[in-house]
């Protein structure tokens, strides 16, 4: 359990070693503010979509799982991607609607970004991920946490990285886009430095 | 008939997905280690694009708005179903090398970006030309980087021995680090670097003006390094 957290959290961290949820990770990163409230919105989504994605994985779509309900011998495992995506967009929009209800402040602070995060191939590939590494149920609700939080790391290092470059003399060619990737591969490279074997 | 030609070529350098229009970068590094699965990876994307960009525009007219998004991702979601299991069933080494990668196209905002912004408003001829186009644009990224870490971390290209090795009489050492994750951040970085150097209209605006700011003088740079 902890050794799946620490090494989703940092030496298989989604954004920096995957690649995972890079558009947003660039386009979100300007601020600090903004970072922060994009990274909790992944860890909540990613810590309830990942064990739910497995339970409905292991019910549901993987070889001879229908036999309790009389149904032998069928595969429906090349059906998960659409039903991942369903559950997931499915999930963004009740965690909207419950957050709406009972926690506006909450709210008003995730809005912005639950509709991002359902085309987030973060969330969608740690879902893959955990299938591909046949994690049971609460391993996968601890991957799902730590590959979140991992996510949140990265990013909010990262948009403070950017607001202090923001007041530096950069040359034109690299300001901006260019100058992230290499900032970008620092903290990776920093961050593969957690990687034990 | 010069605008099939802007729908095609102005997104291989001048309008980028992902140097300049930031899009599909997620998937874009993680398959580039070496060239073979990067050109695998550049086919998949090719046929998904096109397909789905044709099949959108072709009904865009009776796609209601308020779910058009779904519609997009179910179509997307089908033709990457198909190319996933084509792949694990005539290229399975390939498809087990490429991992989960094939599956994250429907969420790769590059082929997302495409059909939003542009099938979704245009007849079908264009919308494939646009298709084929930023298509084209992403696999140019993806092999000149998958080019870089192949040769300069194996050695090798497309698997055959291209620099001698050290370990068989050559003078080359692989660059492990080629293969990690960080250097195709750095490859991707400095290529952006050098496009916008010679395309200087593409450089994006300084956020803040620095005139109240003294220069940096020389000293305090070296003093920080």
């Amino acid at each position: 359990m902890i050794d799946i957290i620490i090494s989703a959290i940092f030496s298989d961290n989604l954004a920096l070693s995957f690649f995972l949820g890079m558009c947003t990770f660039m386009a979100v990163s300007s601020r600090v503010e903004t970072a922060a409230g994009l990274g909790v919105a992944i860890i909540v989504v990613q810590t309830i979509t990942v064990p739910l994605n497995n339970l409905v994985f292991h019910t549901l779509l993987s070889e001879n799982a229908l036999q309790w309900a009389g149904i032998a011998n069928q595969d429906l495992s090349f059906l998960k991607l659409i039903a991942f995506i369903g559950i997931i967009a499915a999930m963004v929009q009740i965690l909207e609607v419950v957050l709406d209800r009972f926690s506006p402040a909450l709210y008003s602070a995730l809005g912005v970004f639950l509709p991002l995060i359902t085309v987030n191939c973060a969330i969608l590939g740690a879902s893959l991920f955990m299938v591909e590494r046949h994690y049971n149920f609460t391993e996968s609700i601890a991957y799902g946490f730590g590959s979140g939080v991992g996510w949140a790391l990265a990013v909010v290092l990262f948009a403070a990285i950017r607001e202090r470059l923001n007041q530096q003399r950069i040359p034109d060619g690299l300001r901006g886009l260019g100058l992230a990737f290499i900032i970008t591969g620092l903290i990776s490279m920093g961050f593969s430095a957690f990687t034990l074997s | 008939m010069t605008y099939w030609r802007r729908y095609l070529f102005e997104p291989l350098l001048n309008n980028n997905p992902i140097t300049i229009q930031m899009l599909g970068i997620c998937s874009a590094l993680a398959v580039t280690t070496n060239l073979k699965t990067a050109l695998t990876m550049c086919i998949a994307v090719i046929v998904v694009l096109t397909v789905s960009s044709g099949i959108i525009s072709a009904i865009r007219h009776h796609i209601p708005s308020s779910i058009r998004l779904i519609i997009q991702i179910t179509i997307i979601a089908s033709m990457v179903i198909v190319i996933d299991q084509i792949l694990q069933a005539w290229f399975f080494e390939i498809s087990q090398v490429l991992s989960i990668f094939v599956s994250l196209i429907v969420t790769n905002c590059l082929v997302m970006g495409r059909t939003e912004g542009f099938a979704m408003h245009n007849d079908v001829v264009p919308s494939i030309l646009d298709a084929l186009g930023n298509a084209a644009g992403y696999s140019l990224i993806l092999i000149f980087v998958a080019s870089i870490r192949e040769i300069l971390g194996m050695g090798t290209l497309l698997g055959i021995p291209l620099l001698p090795l050290a370990e068989h009489g050559g003078w080359f050492e692989p660059m492990a680090f080629m293969q990690k994750a960080p250097s195709a951040f750095f490859i991707i970085g400095l290529l952006i670097w050098g496009i916008r150097s010679i395309k200087t209209e593409q450089v994006e605006p300084a956020k803040i003006t620095l005139h109240n700011t003294p220069p940096v003088s020389a000293t305090s740079r070296e003093g920080g390094s």
